[in-house]
C-alpha cells in the first residue's frame, strides 16, 4: 500500500505517453465548485479505478471527458496531445468512450442496431440499411468481448447483464475511429448486477485492458480494489491521491474518501440493544406465493431486522413488494400480531402499521418537484389535517421536528426534495413512515442504492434507532456486505423458493460464501 | 468480492432472446380473420364479392392516411393535421387538373403538385416541433387549421369539379376486381413497409419512440429526421386527400373530414403504441381492414349507420385497454 499526495503530474515526453491526461480541470455550477482543479492520469493498458463519496466530482469529471460538459479551467491531454472535447462525437474521435450508469440503449431495437447506432458506416447506404452488413458489424464488436448474444436479438428481451455486453460492444466501436488503443470509462456498472455477472463484468475488463485503458468507477471499494491497478481518489471536487491497489484495504481508501478516519463500526453493531426474552414474532407470512415465487414462509420479531438475499430473478423484491400489497399474491397468507393481512392492497398495509422504502426511490419513492413537508406527510394525512383540512401549522411543526430529529440538510421544508442530497431524500422517505407514530413493520427495499458511505453509514444508524424501538424490519440489501452487517438473521432465496435461514447475530456473522452457496 | 465465480457454475435463469411473434402482433390479423368469419355467417350479403371489393375501395384512403401517420406515432408524437393537409391538397389538386373553375390541365403534374404542398405542410409541424419546442398534439392542430384555411381560400366559394380523365378513373376503373385506388393504398403500404424496415428513416422513428436521449448520446442529431417524419407522412395525406378528389371528382375542403382519428384508431387497433416504439405499417393496414370490416359488417347486419361513429369510439377504447394489457400491473400510473 503506497498513498502518495500528488502534485500536478509532470508529462512525460517519452514514448509512453498516458493515454489519457487530466490538468486542473474545473467546472462551477451555480453555487457549487463541481470540479475544483482536478489531476488524473490514466496509462496504456491500465485499468484505473476513480472512487469518491456523492457529489466528490466524479460524474462530473467524467461527463467532462466524454464532452458532455465544457469545464471552466483545465486541460485534457489525449496521448500527449490537448484536445477539446464539444460533444460525445468529438470524444469518440480521439478514443474516449463511455459506458453510462443508466443503460443508454434503444430498447426496441436490435442488439446489432444499437451497436452501430449513429456510426452505421458500411451498415447503411443512402439512407438504406443492409442488414448483413450490419449483423456482421455488430458481430465483429461481440467477437472482441467473446460475447455470444444473437446480433438480431431485440434489445429489451436480452437480460440486463448481457445488455451491459452489447453497450461495451458500442463503446468498443471508437476503435475504428482512431488507431491507438482507446479509453473505456465504466460507470458505476455493477451496481445493478449480482455477484456472478459481476464476476463476468471483471472478466470482460480485464480482457479490455490488453487493448485499451480503462477507468472504472464503483461505489463498492472492495470490487474497485479487486479489478483495478491503481485508484485515484476524488474529494470536494479535487484530486486527493492515488492508491496502488495491490494489498490494499477498502478501510484504507475509504478514509482517503471521508477525509477523516472511517467509522470503524461501519454498520452500528455496538447500538444494538437486545431485548432480555425473545418477543413472539411480529409478522408471520406463510406459504406465500406469487407470480415469480412460492412457499415462503418466515417470521420477523419486533426490533429484529431480517434480512432476504437472492441474485436476480430469486424474486426477494417482489416478496417485499407483495407484503406491501403491490404485487399480487396466489397463495399463502401473512399475518401482523396474528390478524391476518389484506394482501390486496397499499392502503390496508399502510393502515396496519406497515412502511414500504422502494429501491427506485426517484419514481416510486418521492414525488421529485413537491415539497420535502408533501412528501413526509404523503402517506400518513391524518398527521397533518384537523378533520378533513389539512392544518398548515400542524405540518409544520411535524415536519420540522422530523428534519431535526433525523438531521435531514434541506434548506427549508419547502424545498422541493429533489433538490436535496441522495442520502437526505432517503431520509424524508423514511420519515414518511415514521411521522404518524404507528409504524410496525418496515420493508426496506435498497434502502442504500446510490448513496454514499457517510449517507449509507446514517440510514443504518437509523434503522438500528428504530429496530431498538421495536420496529420490525425486512431488509433487501444493497450487497451481500450490508445484508450479513445489518442483519440479525438472513432469509436466503434462490428461484423463487426460500434455500436456507442463517442465523446472524452480531459477533458471530456468517460469511458472504456460507450466504452464496445456498444462492445459486 | 461479492463472490467467487469459481464456486458458482449454475447460471441465474435468465429470459430468453425472444425473436417469434408476440400475442401483440398475432391477435390484430387472428381478430380479423375471426370478424370476417362472424359476418361471413350472419350476412349473406358480407360475403358477396362485390361487398369485399367495396371493403377494399373503402378502406383504400384511411390505410393510405393511416400509413403516415404510422410513422409519427412509432416516434412517440401524434399528428392530428390530416383532414387539414387532406383538405388542402384535394382542392389544390381539383385546380390543378382540368376543371371547371380554370384552364390548368397539369395531370399528373398536378398530383405531384398537390402531394409536395402537402409535404411542405407536414414539414411544418415538424419545424414546429423541433424548433419551437411545442408539443405535437399542438402543431399539427394548427397545421390543420392552417390546411383547412389555405384550403378554404383556393375553393373561393366555388367548387371545382374535376374533368381530367386519368385522376376521374382511378376511382372507376378496376383492375383484377379492385379499383386503382385500392392498389395504389396497397402500394402505399408496401412502399411505406420498406421505409419502415430498410430506411434509416424509418428505423430512427422506432428509435426515437424508443429512447430518443439514447441517439443523441450515440451522436445522431434528432431533429431533421422528426422534421423528415413529419414531412412524409404530411406527403401521405397529400395522396389521400388527390384520392378522395379522384373518389368525389370534385375537390372538397372537407376531404379529410375524421380521417385523424379514423387514422389514429385504425392504427392503435392494428398494435401500434401510441407511447412509440412498437408496432408499425403492417400492423396498421390491418388495424384498417379490422376497423373497414367491422363498420361495414355492422351496415350488413342492420345496424344503423348512425351507430357508427359511436361504435369507433369505443373500438378504439377496448383496443388500447387490449393493447396495453400485457404490461398492466397493480399500482400501475396512468395519465
Amino acid at each position: 500500500m503506497s498513498v502518495n499526495v500528488e502534485s500536478a503530474p509532470t508529462p512525460s515526453p517519452s514514448a509512453a505517453a498516458p493515454a489519457l491526461e487530466v490538468r486542473g480541470l474545473v467546472k462551477h455550477y451555480p453555487g457549487v465548485k463541481a470540479l475544483d482543479g482536478v489531476d488524473l492520469v490514466v496509462r496504456p493498458h491500465e485499468v484505473l479505478g476513480l472512487a469518491g463519496e456523492n457529489g466528490a466530482g466524479k460524474s462530473t469529471l467524467l461527463k467532462a471527458l466524454v464532452g458532455l460538459v465544457r469545464p471552466d479551467a483545465g486541460e485534457i491531454w489525449v496521448r500527449g496531445e490537448k484536445v477539446r472535447l464539444k460533444s460525445v462525437v468529438d470524444a469518440a474521435d480521439h478514443g474516449i468512450g463511455m459506458v453510462f450508469q443508466e443503460q443508454s440503449l434503444v430498447p426496441n431495437l436490435t442488439a446489432a442496431e444499437n451497436i452501430v447506432l449513429g456510426a452505421e458506416g458500411a451498415g447503411v447506404r443512402r439512407g438504406v440499411y443492409r442488414w448483413d452488413t450490419m449483423r456482421r458489424l455488430a458481430q465483429e464488436q461481440l467477437d472482441k468481448i467473446g460475447s455470444h448474444i444473437d446480433p438480431l436479438a431485440r434489445t429489451d428481451t436480452l437480460s440486463f447483464a448481457d445488455r451491459q455486453m452489447v453497450e461495451i460492444a458500442k463503446v468498443l466501436r471508437i476503435e475504428e475511429r482512431t488507431s491507438h488503443p482507446p479509453v473505456i470509462i465504466l460507470d458505476e456498472p455493477t451496481s445493478v448486477l449480482e455477484s456472478k455477472e459481476i464476476e463476468t463484468l471483471f472478466t470482460q475488463v480485464r480482457r479490455l485492458r490488453e487493448f485499451a485503458s480503462v477507468i472504472f468507477v464503483s461505489h463498492r471499494l472492495d470490487e474497485v480494489l479487486d479489478v483495478c491497478d491503481r485508484v485515484s481518489v476524488l474529494r470536494g471536487g479535487q484530486s486527493v491521491g492515488e492508491v496502488a491497489t495491490a494489498g490494499a484495504l477498502p478501510a484504507e481508501l475509504h478514509r482517503m474518501m471521508i477525509g477523516s478516519t472511517g467509522a470503524d463500526d461501519h454498520y452500528h453493531d455496538t447500538a444494538i440493544r437486545r431485548p432480555e426474552q425473545e418477543p413472539e414474532p411480529l409478522l408471520s407470512v406463510r406459504g406465500l406465493a406469487g407470480k415469480t415465487f412460492r412457499d415462503v414462509s418466515f417470521d420477523v420479531r419486533p426490533g429484529e431486522i431480517l434480512g432476504i438475499v437472492g441474485v436476480h430473478g430469486s424474486g426477494r423484491e417482489d416478496v417485499c413488494r407483495a407484503l406491501f400489497g403491490a404485487e399480487p399474491t396466489s397463495a399463502g397468507e401473512a399475518l401482523l400480531d396474528g390478524r391476518k393481512l389484506n394482501l390486496s392492497d397499499t392502503r390496508s398495509a399502510c393502515a396496519a402499521g406497515i412502511g414500504y422504502v422502494p429501491a427506485e426511490r426517484k419514481i416510486e419513492g418521492m414525488v421529485g418537484p413537491m415539497s420535502v413537508a408533501d412528501n413526509m406527510t404523503l402517506a400518513k394525512q391524518k398527521a397533518r389535517c384537523v378533520g378533513p383540512l389539512v392544518s398548515p401549522r400542524k405540518q409544520a411543526s411535524l415536519v420540522d421536528r422530523w428534519i431535526d430529529r433525523l438531521s435531514i440538510r434541506t434548506p427549508q421544508r419547502s424545498t422541493a426534495i429533489q433538490r436535496l442530497s441522495g442520502g437526505n431524500q432517503q431520509k424524508v422517505v423514511l420519515a414518511r413512515w415514521l411521522v404518524a407514530d404507528d409504524v410496525r413493520l418496515l420493508l426496506l427495499d435498497h434502502p442504500t442504492r446510490g448513496l454514499d458511505i457517510g449517507a449509507r453509514s446514517e440510514v443504518y444508524r437509523l434503522m438500528r434507532e428504530l429496530a431498538n424501538n421495536g420496529v420490525a424490519t425486512v431488509l433487501l440489501a444493497d450487497s451481500l456486505e450490508e445484508a450479513i452487517g445489518m442483519s440479525d438473521r438472513i432469509v436466503v432465496m434462490s428461484d423463487g423458493r426460500m434455500t436456507a435461514e442463517v442465523g446472524c447475530p452480531s459477533g458471530n456473522k456468517p460469511t458472504p460464501l456460507d450466504l452464496v452457496k445456498e444462492m445459486v | 468480492m461479492t463472490s467467487p465465480a469459481e464456486d458458482v457454475d449454475v447460471v441465474a435463469a435468465r429470459p430468453r432472446p425472444r425473436r417469434g411473434v408476440s400475442l401483440r402482433d398475432a391477435g390484430p390479423p387472428i381478430a380479423l380473420v375471426v370478424v370476417f368469419l362472424v359476418f361471413s355467417v350472419l350476412s349473406p350479403e358480407f360475403r358477396t364479392l362485390g361487398n369485399v371489393q367495396n371493403i377494399m375501395d373503402t378502406a383504400s384512403v384511411l390505410a393510405v392516411v393511416t400509413c403516415g401517420i404510422t410513422f409519427v406515432l412509432l416516434m412517440g408524437s401524434i399528428d392530428l393535421s390530416a383532414p387539414g393537409i387532406m383538405g388542402a391538397a384535394a382542392i389544390a389538386v381539383a385546380l390543378l387538373v382540368a376543371n371547371n373553375r380554370n384552364d390548368h390541365d397539369l395531370g399528373l403534374a398536378g398530383v405531384l403538385v398537390a402531394v409536395l404542398l402537402a409535404a411542405a405542410l407536414g414539414c411544418l409541424s415538424g419545424l414546429a416541433l423541433v424548433l419551437l419546442k411545442v408539443p405535437s398534439f399542438m402543431t399539427t392542430l394548427g397545421v390543420s387549421a392552417v390546411g383547412l384555411g389555405v384550403a378554404t381560400l383556393m375553393f373561393n366559394g366555388v367548387q371545382p369539379n374535376i374533368s381530367d380523365d386519368l385522376l376521374a378513373s382511378l376511382a372507376v376503373d378496376r383492375l383484377l376486381g379492385f379499383s386503382y385506388l385500392t392498389w395504389l393504398a396497397a402500394a402505399c403500404v408496401l412502399v411505406g413497409y420498406l421505409i419502415q424496415r430498410y430506411s434509416r428513416l424509418g428505423r430512427y422513428a422506432y428509435a426515437i419512440g424508443g429512447a430518443e436521449e439514447v441517439l443523441s448520446l450515440s451522436g445522431v442529431k434528432v431533429a431533421p429526421y422528426k422534421v423528415a417524419i413529419f414531412t412524409l407522412a404530411g406527403a401521405f395525406y397529400g395522396l389521400a386527400g388527390v384520392m378522395v378528389t379522384s373518389q368525389l371528382s370534385a375537390g372538397l375542403v372537407q376531404a379529410g373530414k375524421g380521417y385523424d382519428f379514423a387514422a389514429i384508431t385504425a392504427a392503435v387497433v392494428g398494435g401500434t403504441l401510441l407511447t412509440g416504439g412498437r408496432g408499425g405499417v403492417l400492423h396498421s393496414a390491418v388495424g384498417v381492414l379490422l376497423v373497414t370490416v367491422l363498420t361495414n359488417g355492422l351496415v350488413q347486419i342492420g345496424v344503423s349507420p348512425y351507430w357508427q361513429g359511436g361504435v369507433q369510439g369505443l373500438i378504439v377504447v377496448v383496443a388500447v385497454a387490449a393493447a396495453v394489457l400485457p404490461q398492466r400491473r397493480r399500482n400501475q400510473v396512468v395519465k
